[in-house]
């Protein structure tokens, strides 16, 4: 652990894993998303749901949503920011056997319509782990620049990415690969040493058989 | 490079003839491969995060459990009074202890340190003796490098959470981490920073992590004070010349072996301990 983990994080209370690791995946879910979030189904599943309402749980995953961050002094009233802010949600209770004890899982919908599906877990700490994106595993921390791109499985599309990135200076710490089943969908999760900027984001777009390229700056807290 | 032992940072001080706080810091910027400016500006950042959150209290406010709130402005009204058993600068730390733990139920602002249930303790010792002592920020940095070297090691050997190993790891690291902080404050040695670490959390050994309805609150706001008011006194001792019979590193691997044999309705299931009691489950029901 750094030292940062040792003092630190600057959080609303009253628990790192309850409530700023709530608001951490609230906030990182809609990067995901992309869009302003209009709506939201959220079950929360294991010690989440058993003593989320007591840690403000449900409070700091919609104050996320809301683009506020762990410290955020609004959290406490993200209810009342919500209904301004025109976001519509609700919560329920899901027993997910094989889930770490602190998941949550979200479908959301952005205001230009596009759909979401998130389960993500708090690990202790405020650090949390998004899980899975619309039923793919992804494994992704957001705690450093990270590049989520959805792509097609073939040939090649790995090897034009990196090249891209390497073009422009930009380090991999880690690179995974996720599928489906061979020559479907794909997802591939990139963590960055640097950041990467606009223009290298949509020349990665550009590239053929890339649906979309998801970027989180790793700068929540 | 962090550390795996106190011992380790012991050495390096000695070798390199420099204090605690220092070889600490040297960690972080070889760590994070950064200039000792940006981690000296994060560590302000940290430090001011803290005194805000103090000065943010408000009496007034009640979680939303409805369990706690108020304690802090009680003990303070009873301080300022004077006459306390516990003297001007003890009750001013019990009096901050609870404020910040009460802050953290009523969701404020506040810095995990190192976890968010055990945020009082440090603060509790340090806000008082700045503003009693006008201690530079630049010492309560260096006292907060010193306090966050030890909670490195102990996260390193053991662990710092109550679900992983009880009470002991989260208010006994932070009284640790605190009574080291005291003493470099003062300028001690480094054996006597790491005397007193190993003092603090020697008395808090085996201390269960018990939160009545899984919150955290009862009694979590009151052992802040427990983990502030030992850290004084540990401190004390180590400048005193006292120190622990049993190595630092042992301590804190001592912790670990009762942790890991913690039954785990103690481990913050909010089973066992004040939780299980009749009073604990009444609540609990109340609360579901
Ligand atoms: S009882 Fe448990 S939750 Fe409360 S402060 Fe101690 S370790 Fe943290």
């Amino acid at each position: 652990m750094k030292i940062f983990d040792i003092l630190g994080p600057i959080m609303v209370g009253p628990s790192s894993s309850h409530t700023a690791g709530a608001a951490k995946i609230g906030y990182i879910t809609r990067t995901l998303l992309g869009e302003k979030p209009v709506n939201a189904r959220i079950g929360l599943c294991g010690s989440f749901a058993a003593t989320g309402k007591g840690h403000g749980t449900d409070k700091a995953v919609i104050a996320g949503l809301l683009g506020m961050k762990p410290d955020d002094m609004r959290i406490p009233e993200s209810f009342a920011v919500a209904e301004k802010e025109k976001l519509s949600f609700s919560f329920e209770s899901v027993r997910l056997p094989e889930a770490h004890p602190n998941t949550v899982v979200l479908d959301v919908t952005g205001d230009a319509g596009r759909e979401i599906a998130v389960q993500a877990s708090s690990l202790g700490g405020g650090r949390i782990m998004i899980e899975k994106l619309d039923g793919t595993e992804v494994h992704c921390m957001g705690d450093c620049p990270t590049l989520i791109i959805c792509n097609q499985d073939s040939p090649g599309v790995v090897s034009e990415v990196t090249s891209i990135l390497s073009g422009i200076n930009v380090n991999i710490a880690a690179l995974r690969l996720h599928r489906d089943k061979r020559g479907g969908s794909a997802v591939m999760v990139i963590e960055t040493d640097q950041p990467v900027g606009k223009e290298s984001i949509s020349m990665l777009e550009q590239l053929e058989g890339i649906n979309r390229v998801i970027y989180v700056n790793g700068e929540v807290e | 490079m962090s550390y795996n032992s106190l011992e380790e940072i012991v050495l390096r001080c000695e070798h390199e003839k420099i204090p605690f706080w220092k070889a600490v810091l040297y960690s972080d910027i070889e760590d994070r491969d950064i200039t000792d400016e940006m981690s000296f500006n994060s560590m302000k950042i940290m430090w001011r995060a803290m005194r805000g959150a103090g000065a943010d209290y408000d009496e007034n406010l009640r979680s939303p459990s409805g369990l706690s709130g108020g304690m802090g402005g009680q003990m303070q009204k009873y301080a300022e009074r004077g006459g306390t058993l516990s003297g001007e600068r003890m009750s001013r730390v019990i009096a901050q202890a609870l404020q910040m733990g009460e802050s953290n139920a009523c969701m404020r602002r506040i810095v995990a340190a190192p976890t968010a249930g055990a945020c009082g303790v440090l603060p509790a010792v340090l806000i008082p003796l700045e503003r009693e002592e006008g201690i530079s920020e630049d010492k309560i940095l260096e006292a907060l490098y010193t306090s966050a070297g030890i909670g490195q090691v102990i996260a390193s050997r053991a662990f710092i959470s109550g679900a992983a190993g009880g009470c002991q790891a989260e208010i006994g690291s932070a009284s640790a981490m605190a009574a080291g902080a005291l003493v470099s404050v003062r300028g001690g040695e480094p054996e006597q920073i790491v005397s007193a670490a190993a003092m603090a959390l020697k008395n808090l050994l085996g201390l269960v992590c018990d939160p009545v309805a899984g919150l955290v609150e009862v009694p979590c706001i009151k052992r802040n004070v427990i983990g502030a008011v030992n850290a004084m006194s540990c401190a004390d001792m180590a400048l005193a010349g006292i120190e622990s019979r049993i190595p630092a590193d042992q301590v804190i691997d001592a912790m670990r072996e009762v942790g890991k044999s913690m039954h785990v309705s103690l481990k913050e299931t909010g089973e066992g301990g004040l939780a299980g009691t009749p009073e604990g489950k009444r609540i609990w029901k109340r609360l579901q």
